[in-house]
């Protein structure tokens, strides 16, 4: 989602880039690949086909309970949650990514990057951060009491958990509209121009209708986030489908509740993933050519350089400044006040050891289904590139409890290990892994492949001299997103994790619900660093990608 | 049977409903050079691909140097084959220099070997001095003779060029395509050319094969597929050409320019061929035939003239010789022509 190319995870669906029809259908793929694309595609599939299973076979006391348990209230909060997080943050986004690729706004470079780092902040840090700042008792208040300020409105609820995620996830639907900004074709603005329209009008009825694809898909994204989201709207006490689950999970003597739960909340995203395709489906658009094919008019702010400076120097200071503020004013006090930082050691091995475990396999099994999609589409290509995608849709916590139901009575052994929770990393992952090697796949024309074999190398032998080499760095690059969202993940990482197993992401959850969050100020500064390097080495090569393409333009 | 190069009998490829390739022979001899032409779709490139071993016959057999690699349950895999390839898009490995790429194809031999073929492969394509480059920093020709250099090295049986120059712009194309052939002699091999443009496969190919709906049409020399094709389609598509209709009958075939003898004895409706230097033009009050157009040329003018039946002939004339749109004109031939009669029913020549 952060590459210049097609995003990774915007794109479930796989819209198939036109290739050479000709070899694909006399050259059935060896079964060096097929088997193992066949068994990971079945096993991403393991956790919600078990959960369909255990459904079924539920009580029809647990199926009564669902009813009582006022479920279409919880349905309608989450809806709620859902529709106002990413209707704000389309609005947020589209501005930022016009602002930052189409204006003369000024330092457009530095906003660019700034604009997009929100994405570092995990959710659940984020929430407690501000928490501290706007609750109860918290920071703001103890400044403003000496001027006779009792009580702060409260930021529990809606309001809350609403700001919190519009600005920590906006950056999603940002990326994939600035992505789509840069791709647009110049020409077809200029049309409108020289066909009569304003500025104003061009951009209503060229532009704009242009974005759209890549506003759905960036939404398609924030909403599937919003409704997995788990550690904000919990600590924000806006209770939503996640946290009902999880309150089930740990208290109820019937854990069958909580999978019963589990599947509805499976068939809301499964509404969102339909509603998406559905939107999708009526809209085509054709983008002839990969890229620009020449600079795109920069268009000059003049006195409106103010408004617009203003506008996303507060996105910034807002979801960026508070954070990182807040977190040092909480670390400041904890060093002072000797919190013992020795305990973030086995913490920290623990997440990037987990983090990196999933990364690693995410990027391997990628590999093969990603050369079946490429190479050898057909039907059985498209069913496992679909079974890859479930992870994509399905909510951490479901994910998790479904692993924590099938472990119990089938795999006993692997019950409360990190290879369960590092499995469940990977089912959510993959599709991230599985978009950046796909595009990497796609940019090697399959004629070096066939030139490797005409000059003698076995197709074993081409893999490793030609295409290995080539696609190393985007299997790199969708690792490195694996490993950004794995050290972020909250729900699996509670629920799977072996007890006494802490990671960073944990160590921040369990002293913030405490409301320690001084103790907790260490832990998630180091969450936040560790999973900008990755974020930065993607930074880093957007810009690559976009300053080749425009030099191709000239 | 002599041993030829590369024997192709009865090659058929589907694809689905689609016939791409349909019972396709073809035979070359070992250092020829044979272009096969055709429009897009046509089927050329199923065929050299069939060839190279990236695809697997439906019917038919394929035979490199009198060894069956294709047909029945034989499939042996491309890596086995030694056909040399060259892409259209050059498919340099782009990790790789270009030393390193005229090497890739050398890995079974021993170190000092490889050295040698690699020295003298680059050697044959002059760019001895850019082994180091990798192939972004190469121009488009130089690229292409790389291409060329790796599919040489290992001394392959038969080379494969599939659309070599169709990338290239017309400046560069003319250059680069002389430079081709004149390595390619040097080096002694086999190919198969693989091409829409006519000019580029009479350019480069001993012989011809005319291809058309996953069908040769016509293979021979360069001279006769242009004067002497065998169907209307080949007609058409080397050189430009127009089809007057005419009536067989009795040895002899009957047109609006003229009545022309022939050797066969076959009767009914057919057109004959003309080609713009085949017609001549007499100004005259009386003529049938009426002045569409003139678009200059330069040396000579290109006519466009309707004859009484209605179809249009093109006449290439002097710059001397001067009609007006609208004049009424007499058409003849030429005298040296020679009419070439295509049966209305399936195009195919009526001697």
């Amino acid at each position: 989602m952060i590459s210049a190319g097609p995003s990774p995870l915007a794109d479930p669906a796989g819209e198939h880039l036109p290739r050479r029809g000709r070899q694909d259908s006399s050259r059935p793929p060896p079964a060096t690949i097929v088997v193992p694309a066949v068994l990971i595609g079945l096993a991403m599939l393991l956790p919600i086909a078990y959960l369909l299973i255990r459904g079924a076979g539920a009580t029809t006391e647990a199926w009564e309970l669902l009813f009582r348990f006022r479920t279409l209230h919880i349905i309608g909060r989450t809806s709620l949650l859902v529709l106002i997080v990413t209707g704000f943050s389309v609005l947020l986004a589209v501005p930022i990514a016009w602002l930052t690729t189409r204006s003369d706004l000024p330092f457009r470079r530095v906003w660019s990057v700034l604009t997009a780092m929100p994405l570092v902040v995990p959710t659940f840090v984020g929430a407690f951060l501000f928490v501290s700042v706007l609750g109860p008792r918290g920071v703001l208040q103890q400044i403003l009491e000496p001027l006779g300020v009792e009580r702060l409105p409260d930021i529990y609820g809606l309001p809350g958990a609403t700001l919190v995620l519009v600005l920590l996830s906006y950056p999603y639907i940002l990326l994939t509209v600035k992505s789509a900004f840069q791709g647009l074709d110049p020409a077809l603005e200029e049309s409108a121009r020289t066909l009569g329209h304003g500025r104003l009008s061009t951009a209503f009825r060229v532009t704009l209708p242009q974005l759209r694809p890549a506003i759905i898909s960036g939404s398609l994204l924030v909403a599937l986030y919003t409704l997995s989201e788990f550690g904000a709207v919990s600590l924000m006490r806006y209770p939503t489908f996640t946290w009902v689950i999880y309150q089930q999970y740990q208290t109820a003597f019937d854990r069958s509740i909580a999978g019963v739960l589990s599947l509805a909340l499976v068939g809301m995203a499964l509404a969102i993933v339909l509603l998406d395709a559905y939107t999708r489906g009526r809209l085509r658009y054709h983008r002839t050519g990969s890229g620009a094919s020449r600079r795109t008019e920069i268009v000059r702010l003049g006195r409106w350089k103010w408004p617009a400076l203003a506008f996303v120097g507060v996105v910034v200071a807002l979801a960026l400044g508070i954070p990182a503020g807040v977190l040092l004013h909480w670390l400041v006090r904890g060093v002072l006040a000797g919190e013992p930082l020795l305990l973030l050691w086995s913490a920290t091995v623990n997440s990037l050891v987990v983090s990196g475990a999933a990364a690693v396999v995410a990027a391997v099994c990628s590999i093969p289904i990603a050369v079946m999609v490429v190479r050898h589409p057909g039907r059985l290509s498209h069913l496992l590139e679909r079974m890859s995608f479930t992870g994509f849709a399905l909510p951490g916590i479901v994910v998790a409890l479904a692993l924590v139901f099938f472990a119990v009575n089938y795999a006993r052994p692997v019950y409360q290990t990190v290879w369960l929770l590092v499995f469940a990393y990977v089912v959510l992952f993959l599709p991230a892994a599985l978009g950046a090697t796909r595009a990497a796949l796609l940019k090697v024309s399959p004629s070096l492949e066939d030139a490797a074999r005409s000059l003698g190398r076995t197709p074993a032998q081409t893999m490793r001299a030609v295409t290995a080499p080539l696609i190393a760095p985007g299997i790199v690059m969708g690792a490195a997103l694996v490993f950004l969202i794995a050290m972020k993940e909250l729900p699996a990482t509670l629920i799977l994790g072996p007890l006494g197993f802490d990671t960073l992401a944990t160590a921040v959850w369990s002293a913030s619900t405490e409301a320690f969050f001084a103790q907790a100020a260490a832990p998630a500064l180091l969450l936040i660093v560790i999973s900008s390097i990755p974020m930065a080495f993607l930074v880093t090569r957007e810009f690559g990608a976009s300053t080749s393409s425009g030099s191709d333009g000239s | 049977m002599s041993t030829f190069a590369v024997r192709c009998t009865g090659l058929t490829k589907r694809y689905g409903d689609v016939v791409a390739v349909d019972g396709i022979e073809l035979a070359v001899q070992p250092g020829e050079t044979l272009s096969i032409v055709g429009p897009s779709g046509s089927g050329k490139t199923t065929t050299l691909r069939l060839v190279a071993g990236f695809e697997a016959v439906d019917a038919g057999e394929i035979s490199l140097r009198g060894t069956v690699v294709s047909g029945g349950k034989t499939h042996v895999p491309p890596e086995r084959r030694s056909v040399g390839l060259v892409f259209q898009e050059h498919a340099l490995f782009p990790h790789k220099t270009v030393g390193e790429n005229v090497e890739f194809g050398l890995h079974k031999l021993g170190s000092d070997e490889q050295s040698a073929r690699l020295k003298e492969a680059l050697e044959l394509v002059r760019l001895t001095h850019l082994e180091q480059r990798y192939p972004h920093e190469l121009s488009g020709g130089e690229q292409q003779r790389v291409a060329l250099a790796r599919a040489l090295a290992p001394n392959p049986e038969v080379m494969l060029l599939d659309e070599p120059f169709s990338n290239l712009d017309p400046d560069l194309r003319a250059r680069i395509r002389g430079e081709v052939k004149s390595i390619l002699a040097d080096a002694g091999v086999t190919v198969i050319f693989v091409t829409h443009d006519q000019e580029d496969a009479l350019f480069m190919g001993n012989r011809i094969a005319i291809i058309n709906e996953g069908r040769i049409e016509q293979s021979g020399t360069p001279e006769q597929v242009f004067h002497e094709p065998e169907t209307r389609f080949a007609a058409g598509f080397m050189g430009v050409a127009d089809f007057v209709p005419a009536e067989y009958v009795n040895g002899m075939v009957e047109t609006e320019l003229g009545v022309f003898p022939m050797s066969g004895e076959n009767s009914g409706p057919c057109e004959v061929m003309t080609r713009p230097d085949d017609i001549e033009l007499t100004r005259s009050e009386e003529g049938t035939a009426t002045v569409l157009s003139r678009t200059f040329q330069g040396i000579s003018d290109l006519y466009l003239i309707e004859l009484p039946s209605g179809a249009v002939v093109r006449a290439q004339r002097p710059h001397h010789e001067r009609y007006e749109p609208g004049e009424s004109v007499t058409v003849t031939v030429a005298a040296h022509y020679v009419a070439r009669c295509f049966a209305q029913s399936d195009g195919r020549l009526m001697p």
